[in-house]
C-alpha cells in the first residue's frame, strides 16, 4: 500500500484540479440542490444522490482504468463501447436462447472481451497498425457483431443473479461500486507491486528504447489491450444487467469518449508514458458529478454536453503547464503595479 | 584529450590576416550584453556578454550545463532572456521565435537535426518558405524549390546530391549538410552551429570545416559549438568560454594553449594523463574460448560480413568511417536486428537472438549511439532508467523492492559520479554526460559479460568523457569484455587492446597490441580504400 500511496502522491498535483472541480460541484449542490447529501440506509444498503453518482460513474471508471494503461503505452482503444455491447449481447442471448446458467453467461461475456482485446493487441503489437486505426475497426465492426448475436433485436431477460449485478448491493454499496473498488485496488497492486507499471511507462515513453532495454514491448501492448477489453466487457455486463436487456445499438454508446476524457482529466498524457489510475477514477467521478448536477438542475439532456465540454476544457487548461505559466505571469503582472 | 597538433592542422590555425585592423572595434554583427536567463530557481545564464564580428568563426565552449544552449536559445528566440539585450548590427532585437530570428538573419543548426525525415531534401531546405508560382494559381513552384535547394547545396560543395531523395534515406552527415543548407537559404548573416560535427567522420568533418571557412570568408559570422577541441583549434578565430552560466572570457584562439583552454572550461586544473594502457602481453587471453564471437555475420541490406572475437577482460574497438557498418554490427550482436548470414557464438555455444531480450539473457549489454531516441526513457526518473533492464531481466513478478531499487540507483549514482539532485529526478533534466552515465549504469547493474558501447562519449563534456572511459577501463579490468565504437580515434586507441577495422560494411583488418595506434588505424582504413 505504501507503493500505491507514493505513486498517488506523485500524481497528486495533477489530481488537484479535478478534485477542486468536484469540490466546487459539491459546494454548488450543497447550496442549490436540497437533499443532495442525504444518505439513507435501507436493508443494509446505502441510498442517496452521492451513491447514485458513484454507481453510474463506476461503469465509465471501470472502462477508463483499462483505457489508462492502453493510453500509457502510447495507444488508444476506441472499441470499448462496441466491446461492452458485445459482452451484453453475449450475456443476454446465452441466458435467454440457450438457457445457460448465469456463471457461464458471464464467463462467456468476459471471454468475449478478452478475445476482442487480443484482436486489438495483435493488430497494434504484431502488425504495428496505428492504435487509432486498429481499434476503430472493432469499434465499427463490434456493433455489427453485437447485432448478429442479438439478431437485431433488444433481448430482455429474467435472471435474478445477473440482474443483481447491476441492481444489487455488496458491502453496503451498489455492486458496481464495490466491484470498481475491488478492481481498482487489484489493478493498482498488479501494476505497482510487479514491474508491469514500470514496463508500461517505459514502452509508452519510448518503445524503441524499451525494446533495447530488454522489455518485450509486444507482450506489454498485447496485455494492456486484453485488460482493456476485459474491463470493457465487465462494463457491458453491468450495463445489461442494470437495464435487464441487451441493446446492441445503444449499450456502451460513446463509452470510449467518456473513458478517454476521464483519463485525460485524470492527468495521464495521451502521448503515453506516465499514468495515474487514481486520477482516472477522479476524472470519471468528476464527469458523473457534473452530469448529475446538471440533471438535478433540470438542464435538458440535449444541452448538457455543452456544459460538460466547458468543464473538461477548463480542467484540461488548468492542468496545462503553458496555461499555468501564463496565469502566473498574469498574476505577477497585476501584482507589480 | 592530450594536446596534439598534426602538421595539417597547425597550418590551418596559423594567424590569418588580422580581422580588426581598426583597433576602434568595428560594430559587431551580433552582440549580447548582460544576458540573463532564469528557469524557476535555476539561474541558467547570468550576465553573459558576447560579441560576434562579421567574417569570424567564434567557438562557444563550456562543459555541459555551462549555459551554451541557453545562450543560443536566447539568440534564436526560443527562450526569452530575463535580463540584458541583444543587438544585430547595432539595433536592438527581441526575437520571439526562431522564425523571427531567421528573419533577422540569425540561422541555427541544432545538435539534434531539426528536419523532417519523410520529406525530400529540397522540401526540407525550403520548408516554411517555399517559393510560389508567379502567376495564378499561386501554388508552390516545385521547380524553384529544387533549384534553390540545388543552388545552396552547390555552395556547400554537394552539387550532385539528389534533392528529391527522402531525407531519412540519407546518412547523418548528409542530413547535417542539409540542415546547414536550410540555414543558409535564409540569407543568414549569423550562422549558429550546435555540435555540427558530432556525427560526422573525419573526412566529412574536414569538408564541413572547409565549408565553414568559405562561409566565413564570405562575411558570415559563425558561432561554432563543439566538444572536439581539435576542430575548435582548426577553425575558430576567437573562443568564448562559459562556465556555470557565467562568462569566463573571450580569447583569441591562436594564443590560447589547449591546456589553459581546458582548465578554463572545467574551472580546475585538468588531469590530462591518459588512462593506463595495458601491456601488449594481454594477447594471451586469445587462447581461451572467446566470450562472444561472430563469423561471417551479416544482414541483407545492412551488413556484408563481419568476423569478430572477444575474450573476457578484453576491449575490442570497431573502427571505420561513418557508415562502415559499426553500428549495424553492434545491433546484430545484441539481437536488435536479426542476422541473415553467419553465426554468433556465446562462450562457444551458437546463439540465435530474435530480440534484445535473448541477448540480454546471455549476458550481453548494449548502449545505442543515440541515447535520447533509443537509449533512455526521457520521461522516467533516473532511478527507473537505471533499474529498468535489471527489472526486465528479473521478469515481471520478481520486482525489486523500493529499498533495493534505491540502493542500486544510489550505488551507481555515486560510483559513476552522476550529478543529479536525487534519483527521482526526471532523467531529461540531466546533462548529456550524466544521462550517458545513467545509461551505462543501467547495463552495469545487470552485470553483463559483454558490454557493447556505440559512441558512448558522443556529445558529452570532457570531464564526463573521462569518467566514462575510466569506468570502461575499470569494468574491463574486472573481467568484463567491451566492444567499443567511437568516431574519435584517439579514444578507440586509448581504450582498446585490439581494433577491428571496418570498411564498406565488412571487417577488413585487425590490429592488436602495439599495432594499435591512431596512425595505424587510419592507415588500415585508408589502405583498404584503394
Amino acid at each position: 500500500m505504501v507503493e500505491l500511496l507514493s505513486s498517488r502522491l506523485r500524481t497528486l498535483r495533477s489530481l488537484a484540479w479535478p478534485l477542486v472541480a468536484i469540490g466546487l460541484l459539491l459546494a454548488f449542490n450543497a447550496i442549490f440542490t436540497p437533499g443532495f447529501f442525504a444518505l439513507e440506509v435501507r436493508d443494509g444498503r446505502i441510498y442517496g444522490v452521492l451513491i447514485d453518482i458513484l454507481n453510474h460513474g463506476s461503469r465509465t471508471a471501470l472502462v477508463a482504468l483499462g483505457m489508462t494503461i492502453v493510453i500509457a503505452t502510447g495507444g488508444v482503444d476506441l472499441s470499448v463501447g462496441a466491446v461492452a455491447a458485445i459482452a451484453g449481447a453475449v450475456t443476454a442471448s446465452l441466458t435467454v436462447s440457450m438457457h445457460a446458467p448465469w456463471p457461464v453467461a458471464i464467463a462467456a461475456a468476459l471471454a468475449s472481451g478478452l478475445v476482442c482485446g487480443l484482436w486489438n493487441g495483435i493488430f497494434v503489437a504484431v502488425f504495428r497498425l496505428q492504435p487509432i486505426v486498429a481499434t476503430l475497426v472493432l469499434m465499427v465492426a463490434g456493433r455489427g457483431v453485437a447485432q448478429l448475436i442479438t439478431d437485431g433485436s433488444i433481448i430482455t431477460f429474467q435472471s435474478a443473479q445477473i440482474t443483481s449485478i447491476g441492481n444489487g448491493s455488496l458491502l453496503g454499496l451498489p455492486v458496481p461500486v464495490s466491484l470498481l473498488a475491488i478492481i481498482a485496488v487489484c489493478l493498482g497492486l498488479s501494476l505497482r507491486r510487479t514491474s508491469l507499471g514500470l514496463f508500461i511507462e517505459s514502452v509508452g515513453d519510448n518503445d524503441a528504447a524499451a525494446r533495447l532495454a530488454g522489455i518485450s514491448d509486444r507482450a506489454v501492448k498485447m496485455l494492456v489491450y486484453m485488460v482493456c477489453g476485459l474491463l470493457a466487457s465487465m462494463a457491458g455486463v453491468i450495463e445489461c444487467s442494470y437495464i435487464k436487456a441487451a441493446d446492441a445499438n445503444n449499450a456502451g454508446n460513446l463509452l470510449e469518449l467518456d473513458a478517454i476524457l476521464a483519463v485525460v482529466i485524470g492527468g495521464t498524457a495521451l502521448k503515453g508514458g506516465r499514468f495515474a489510475l487514481a486520477g482516472t477514477i477522479v476524472g470519471a467521478l468528476m464527469m458523473q458529478t457534473l452530469t448529475k448536477t446538471l440533471y438535478m438542475q433540470n438542464i435538458s439532456a440535449d444541452i448538457a454536453p455543452a456544459f460538460k465540454a466547458a468543464a473538461v476544457i477548463l480542467v484540461c487548461l488548468l492542468q496545462s503547464p503553458v496555461f499555468q505559466r501564463r496565469l502566473q505571469s498574469l498574476r505577477g503582472g497585476r501584482a507589480a503595479p | 584529450m592530450r594536446p596534439r597538433t598534426s602538421p595539417a592542422e597547425s597550418t590551418e590555425v596559423s594567424p590569418r590576416p588580422a580581422l580588426d585592423q581598426s583597433a576602434t572595434t568595428p560594430q559587431p554583427l551580433l552582440s549580447a550584453t548582460n544576458l540573463s536567463v532564469r528557469f524557476g530557481p535555476v539561474q541558467a545564464l547570468s550576465g553573459v556578454s558576447f560579441e560576434l564580428r562579421a567574417g569570424e568563426v567564434q567557438a562557444l565552449l563550456g562543459e555541459n550545463g555551462a549555459g551554451k544552449s541557453t545562450l543560443i536559445k536566447c539568440l534564436t528566440g526560443l527562450v526569452p532572456p530575463t535580463g540584458g539585450e541583444i543587438r544585430v548590427s547595432g539595433s536592438r532585437i527581441t526575437p520571439n521565435s526562431p522564425h523571427e530570428a531567421e528573419a533577422l538573419g540569425i540561422a541555427t543548426v541544432y545538435q539534434e537535426v531539426g528536419l523532417i525525415p519523410h520529406l525530400s531534401i529540397a522540401e526540407n531546405v525550403c520548408l516554411g518558405r517555399e517559393p510560389v508560382r508567379r502567376s495564378w494559381p499561386r501554388f508552390i513552384d516545385w521547380g524553384a524549390v529544387r533549384a534553390r535547394a540545388r543552388a545552396v547545396l552547390t555552395r556547400l560543395g554537394l552539387p550532385d546530391l539528389d534533392v528529391d531523395r527522402a531525407l531519412s534515406a540519407c546518412s547523418v552527415a548528409v542530413q547535417q549538410m542539409v540542415a546547414i543548407a536550410r540555414a543558409l537559404d535564409v540569407n543568414a548573416r549569423v550562422l549558429i552551429l550546435d555540435e555540427p560535427t558530432s556525427s560526422l567522420d573525419r573526412e566529412e568533418c574536414n569538408r564541413l570545416l572547409n565549408i565553414l571557412r568559405q562561409l566565413r570568408d564570405q562575411g558570415l559570422g559563425i558561432v561554432f559549438i563543439s566538444h572536439f577541441l581539435d576542430q575548435v583549434e582548426a577553425i575558430a578565430d576567437r573562443v568564448t568560454i562559459l562556465r556555470d552560466g557565467q562568462l569566463v572570457g573571450t580569447f583569441d584562439a591562436p594564443t590560447l594553449p589547449r591546456a589553459r583552454l581546458i582548465s578554463l572550461m572545467v574551472g580546475r586544473e585538468f588531469d590530462a594523463t591518459p588512462c593506463s594502457k595495458l601491456d601488449e602481453s594481454r594477447d594471451a587471453s586469445l587462447h581461451s574460448t572467446p566470450v562472444l564471437s561472430a563469423k561471417g555475420l551479416g544482414r541483407a541490406g545492412g551488413l556484408e560480413s563481419v568476423d569478430l572475437e572477444i575474450s573476457s577482460g578484453e576491449s575490442v574497438g570497431l573502427a571505420g568511417l561513418l557508415g562502415s557498418g559499426r553500428t549495424e554490427t553492434a545491433r546484430l550482436l545484441f539481437g536488435a536486428d536479426t542476422p541473415t548470414r553467419g553465426e554468433i557464438c556465446v562462450k562457444g555455444q551458437p546463439a540465435r537472438f530474435s530480440s534484445p531480450r535473448d541477448a540480454i539473457a546471455r549476458g550481453i549489454a548494449f548502449t545505442p549511439e543515440n541515447r535520447k531516441t533509443e537509449g533512455l526513457n526521457l520521461s522516467l526518473s533516473v532511478l527507473e532508467n537505471i533499474v529498468l533492464t535489471l527489472q526486465a531481466k528479473r521478469g515481471l513478478f520478481s520486482r525489486l523492492s523500493r529499498v533495493e531499487q534505491n540502493r542500486v540507483a544510489a550505488e551507481f549514482v555515486s560510483s559513476l559520479g552522476i550529478k543529479t539532485p536525487d534519483v527521482h529526478t526526471p532523467i531529461s533534466r540531466l546533462s548529456g554526460g550524466n544521462q550517458q552515465k545513467a545509461l551505462l549504469a543501467r547495463w552495469l547493474a545487470t552485470n553483463p559479460d559483454v558490454l557493447i558501447l556505440d559512441e558512448p562519449t558522443r556529445g558529452i563534456d570532457i570531464a564526463a568523457k573521462a569518467d566514462v572511459l575510466r569506468e570502461i577501463e575499470r569494468m574491463r579490468a574486472r573481467g568484463m569484455s567491451v566492444v567499443f565504437i567511437s568516431s574519435e580515434l584517439e579514444e578507440v586507441v586509448r581504450v582498446c587492446t585490439r581494433v577491428v577495422v571496418m570498411r564498406d560494411r565488412r571487417s577488413v583488418a585487425e590490429l592488436r597490441g602495439n599495432q594499435v595506434t591512431e596512425d595505424a588505424v587510419l592507415r588500415a582504413v585508408a589502405e583498404h580504400h584503394g
